[in-house]
Order: C-alpha cells, then structure tokens, then sequence
C-alpha cells in the first residue's frame, strides 16, 4: 500500500538496482520520487508507513541530476539570436531535442544583436526611449521581438525547463568580439543600467548578463544585475586580473568560456583566467567559469590546468549553435553566416571559431576522459556546478531529498539511456531493455 | 542452553540467520498469523541481518507477515539523526527487504510521555500474541538491551539512565565524543524478553568475553542481567571463538561436540 495519506496520495515511484550521485559520490541507493520531488524514504516508512506504487529497474546504471546547460545558442537550424516569427517554437524545438542530451534546463542564449532583436517596438514604449533612436522607431514597425517571447517555465514531456536567457553582449569588447557582429557592440554611455534597459527592453526571464567589465560605467551595472538576481559574467573582454577582481567583488560570479574571448594568462598579469586563483575573491563566494569540453575549444592540457586550478567552479557549457545536430554546410548564427566542418564551426570564409557543435553528453564524456577526473566530478560539472552558479542548487542539480527529480540515467561510458523531469520520463533511448 | 561456537564475526552472522530464516519458514506465517521477532541494534548483529537482506534477495524468505519490536531507542536524538535505532534499523534491515511499515515497532524517545511510550509498547507486545523469537546482543558489561548493571530481572519496558560503560562504548557513534552520546534510553526489559518463547543472543569478539562467562558460567545475577536466561527454557548463545576465551575449556569442548546435532538447525529446509 503507498501510504496512510497522511501527506499525499500521489503516487510514489521506487528507482531500484541504480547508483545514485549524492554527496559527491556515486552510492548504492534506490531513488524515491513522489510529485515530481526527490522523496525521504525513510521518513515515508516511519511517519506515513508508506511503500512504493511502482518500482523502475535501472539495470545497474547512474542516476545524475538532470544537465543544466548555461550556454547553448540554439540547435537543429534554430538560431536563438535570428529573427523569425516563431521564437517560441524554435527554443521549444531545441528545448525538445536536447533531452536526448541529458539536458532538463538550459539558458536560452543570445549574442550580440541589435536592439530589435531583443525587444518589442510599440508606441508605449517609445516614451523610454532616447532622441537618436526616435527617428529609427518611425521607419521600423513592428518587428520581432524575443525576451518577451518566452518566459522561465519548468520543462517535462514538451522539454528542458527554461530557466532565463543568457545575454551574451552586446555590452563586450570590440577586440574580443569573436564570432558577435562588430557593429551592434555597444558600451556604458552615462548611466550604464539605463543602457542596459534600453537595448533588452526588458530583463524579465533574463538569468544571466555577460559583459566586458573594463568598459567604463561597468561597476554599478554589474551591482544593480547582481542585485536583481541576474548572474554576471565576464567575457569577451580584455580586462586585466585587477579589472576582473572589481567585477567580482561588485557581484559578478561567471567567466564565459574561459580562455576564449579575453587575454591569454600572462605570469604577470594573469587577466581574468587568473580569477581562477585569486585571493581577492569575497569570503564565501565562488567564481564559476564556462568550459567548452568540445576537444576544439580548449586544448585538453589547458582544460586540466584550468580544472586542478579550480575545480569545484567549473561549469560545462555546450556553447552550442544552429547547426548543432545538423549535417556539415552552411548555416545562420546571430547577423552572421557560419560553415561546418566535422566538429568544427567557423565564421564563414576564416578560421575563427564561432561556436561549438558539441552535445552537452559529449562535453560531459570528453571532460572525464581528457581531465582523467572521477565520474562524479565530470556529472557534478554539469550539474550541481551550473545549479550552485544560478542559486538554485536547493531545488536543481542534486538529488537531496525535497528537490526536483530532473534526472539523466546513464552508463558507464557516460552515454545517457533515459532522462526525466519532475519524475516523469521525457526521453528514453531505444534498443535497450532499460528503464 | 545452546551454546553455539563458530570461528569468527561472519560464521556467526550467517549461522543466525540462517537459524531465523528456518524458524520463519517453519511457523510458515500468513496474513492471519504473523511471526513475531524482537531484534537488537548494535556492530554485532549487523552481519546477521546482511546475511537475513541476502535471503530476501535470493527468494529464500519474505518478511510481509513479520511483525518486528526493536529493544531500544535513545532518548531525545531526533528519529532520523544516523545514529538513533530507527537509522540503524531502516538502513541496515527495512529498506533492503519486504516488511511493511506498519508491522514494525520501534520505541519513540521523542514521545511526550515517556513511561506511556514504555506501557504502551508492552500492550503491543502483548496484542500482537507476545514475540516468537527475541533477537540480542551483550554489552561488556554483561547486559540485555539497556539493562544495565544492577536492573531488576523482572524489570519492563522503561526510561533507564545509560551506564558510563554504556556511553563509552557507544562513544565511537558520536564522533569519539562522549558528551554527544544520549544519556538515556528507553529499552525492553529483562522480563520482557524472558517472555519471548524463544531467545537468541549473539556474541562476538574477546571484549565480550569475560561477559559471557558470567552470563552462563557464574550464577544469575542483576550486575549481569544477561545471566537471566539461564532461567530461560529455549535459550541459544551464538558465539565466535574469541567470546570463549574466559570459558572453561570443559564447557567450550561440551558444546562444540554438539555442534554436529546444532547444525541440523540451520540446513536448508526442504521446499514444500
């Protein structure tokens, strides 16, 4: 019998012959989950006198929070960034697809566009606005919009659970624009927040800001997000270790994919990379830092000197884009046309890399194999580490009773069989006589 | 008495389970006729109930018409703190095997009236038809449950004030540290389980030693309140060797000469 219903009648599923990632080690442990909650079994036989409805056999595999991806541009020929007419659809279709990656959350990221892109064009708004833009307002009617668009919601059977959009620009640095498109790059004129607002249009459903903090009037915007429950992070930039630690102490708490986009570490002024290390770093907080394990993006020895440096903050990110899941060619990023080579993505016509194509499982396995760190480390990379990163880790990227049952099964070679949200199953790979 | 004397921790595990395992499938319990065990927390019979999981596991047994009553819980540690009784029990038996909720009984040392708690689980033994197999273990100090030294041997289920022998002893659950031990308990008492139709205490390691010789070689005493089984009609000592060391040689060669008819006990049973 499930239980006296003292606190629930829902049901109660058992997750038996699993192991289990709890406290920073894989155990023994069946998984209990009741309303989409990781349940106390123990206080359910005692208090409720309560027993499973229905039992899944996991066959011997891990059981990991579900993958929380902080990073990723789109996929399957959604570009995030473009202008079309069905936003929604086009992260729905991603959100979808990358259950199949073990991915239950993702930030939904933009990069560097023009203003249209991210808000709405109508006459109540215009009174925000300033002068110079009032004569552009007149000839552009009506356009696309995206922040608004989309909301933080849960995910489930539809997919991955949208927790925000990262705003990758346009507030970065003109040398290190990468793959962005040089002439939507904007800077802090006088008041650096009103900038902000007035480019985003909104910051509702925004979860994370990246911005170079070198560019003047950067300190009391990084403040203001800080304090707004935005997570701040530095990238695309050129700032120097010194610059960097003032970012951090006025709340900023992310390094976008480190190594890529900002100074190389000099022994003299090791720049943001040496953020890893610093000593400058607030008691009690933690820089987290974006690794892209695609095996491209960063050589595996600079990925092992980055993790033995730090690694408790580091977060796997799959900085993926359009063409993500697509065959090699041609294709869209942001204002920008990008072209396929294997595993490689370069901005059309050069050899800059312009994001990666890499599944968050894959950055998952090429971590573990090319860092030589525990199975543990590698799952909690992209996980626990993201969720800590957002605030959220009371609820998302642990298996601790009372929080979400997002969870990605997997075996021992990392692939993942099966993933759930909220205790349902949302994607299983077939073939297999699994759960 | 039985005294049953194998070679080490894990021979003595696995002889009682095997010994519970036979008694349940003997009564062949049913959901009009339960069978009814009282079992002990403690190092020393933590092999017996891995042995019992392994059972469960291989089909050879199911625990759906068992009913259980521990013999103890501390006082005042919160019920799902790692070291109280209801810990032990959920995460070394209950959550391995098919027993249900509300056939176990574990007395509550957050109960707002501790004597009703006491009284109360006696009724339940009581309801239930009184216990078919009582399930222990011995304290240096020669005690049952936490009967310490100088308990009466008609005691009941009570509040008792843990000996400093007690508190040491248990000190290696607290970190080493002797002022987070509990200072009291509430447990079953000697003529509680003198009640059962049938006991089984399990004795293993040289520290046990002395103890035993005074439960079965010296007279029944309350400054060793295990000595009370003597008095006990269906009495069986499960011990290894290194518990005999303070024996005398006549009674360890005694009963291991009757290890061969003891063993009967434990062989498979034939399937029905």
């Amino acid at each position: 019998m499930p239980s006296n219903k003292s606190v629930s009648d829902a049901p109660i599923t058992q997750f038996v012959n699993c192991r289990i990632l709890r406290e920073h080690k894989l155990q023994r442990e069946d998984l209990w989950v009741r309303e989409g909650k990781i349940l106390d079994p123990e206080k359910l036989f005692f208090d409720e006198k309560g027993s499973a409805d229905q039992r899944v056999d996991c066959e011997g595999l891990i059981i990991a929070p579900g993958f929380i991806d902080v990073q990723i541009n789109g996929g399957y020929g959604i570009d995030f960034s473009q202008a079309t007419d069905d936003v929604r659809g086009g992260i729905a279709l991603v959100a979808k697809k990358i259950l199949e990656h073990g991915v239950t959350s993702f930030l939904p990221t933009l990069v560097t566009s023009p203003p249209d892109i991210y808000h709405k064009v109508c006459p109540t708004s215009i009174f925000l606005l300033t002068h110079q833009h009032l004569l552009f307002l007149a000839i552009v009617s009506l356009t696309v919009n995206v922040l608004p668009e989309v909301k933080v919601h849960s995910g489930g059977m539809e997919g991955a659970g949208v927790l925000g959009f990262h705003l990758e620009g346009p507030f970065i640095s003109l040398e290190k624009k990468g793959a962005h498109p040089e002439q939507h790059l904007r800077s802090f004129l006088s008041d650096g927040m009103s900038d902000l607002i007035e480019t985003y249009g909104t910051l509702d459903n925004v979860a994370m800001v990246t911005l170079a903090p070198e560019l003047p009037n950067s300190q009391s915007v990084v403040r203001e997000l800080t304090q707004r429950g935005i997570t701040v992070s530095l990238g695309h930039s050129v700032a120097n270790l010194s610059q960097a630690e003032d970012a951090v102490r006025y709340g900023a708490s992310f390094i976008t994919h480190l190594f890529n986009a900002m100074l190389p570490f000099h022994h003299r002024d090791p720049g943001i990379v040496g953020l890893l290390t610093s000593d400058q770093v607030p008691q009690g907080r933690t820089v987290f830092y974006g690794m892209i394990a695609d095996g491209i993006h960063t050589n595996p020895a600079a990925l092992r000197i980055a993790h033995r440096a730090h690694p408790t903050g580091l977060v796997l990110v799959t900085d993926a884009i359009a063409a993500m899941g697509l065959p090699p060619g041609r294709h869209t990023l942001g204002q920008q046309v990008i072209e396929i080579q294997g595993l490689h993505a370069y901005v059309a016509g050069t050899k800059t890399l312009c994001g990666s194509i890499a599944t968050m499982d894959m950055c998952v396995r090429h971590f573990k194999q090319a860092s030589g760190c525990r199975v543990e480390e590698a799952l909690e990379a992209a996980s626990l580490h993201p969720a800590q990163l957002l605030g959220i880790s009371h609820a998302k990227g642990i298996l601790d009773y009372g929080g979400d049952a997002d969870l990605v099964l997997l075996d021992d070679a990392l692939n993942v069989r099966a993933t759930y949200i909220a205790g349902q199953e949302v994607w299983r790979k077939l073939h297999h006589h699994n759960c | 008495m039985k005294l049953i004397i194998l070679n080490d921790y894990d021979q003595v595990g696995e002889w009682a389970a095997k010994y519970i395992r036979n008694k349940i499938l003997r009564f062949n319990p049913g959901p009009a006729r339960f069978f009814i065990l009282g079992l002990p927390t403690g190092g020393t019979p933590l092999g017996c109930y891995k042995k019992l999981i392994e059972f469960y596991r291989n089909g050879e047994i199911s625990f759906k018409y068992v009913k259980t009553f521990n013999m103890d819980e501390y006082v005042g540690i919160p019920r799902n703190h790692p070291e109280s009784y209801h810990s032990f029990m959920w995460n070394n038996f209950f959550k391995h095997i098919d027993i249900q909720s509300e056939n176990t009984h574990i007395l509550d040392g957050n109960a707002a009236n501790l004597i009703e708690e006491c009284d109360s689980f006696e009724q339940k033994i009581k309801a239930a038809g009184g216990i078919d197999l009582f399930v222990g273990g011995i304290g240096p100090d020669g005690h049952i449950a936490f009967n310490e030294p100088g308990s009466s041997l008609m005691s009941r289920t009570r509040v008792k004030t843990l000996a400093q022998d007690t508190i040491l002893a248990n000190a290696r659950f607290f970190d080493g540290d002797m002022s987070k031990v509990p200072t009291m308990a509430l447990t079953v008492g000697v003529a509680t389980v003198m009640d059962a139709r049938e006991v089984m205490i399990l004795i293993t390691g040289a520290h046990k030693a002395f103890a035993l010789y005074k439960a079965i070689e010296d007279g029944v005493n309350h400054m060793w309140t295990v000595s009370a089984f003597q008095q006990h009609p269906q009495t069986v000592f499960v011990c290894d060797e290194d518990a005999t060391l303070e024996l005398r040689v006549k009674t360890v060669k005694y009963f291991k000469g009757m290890m061969h008819v003891h063993n009967k006990l434990v062989e498979p049973l034939p399937p029905k």
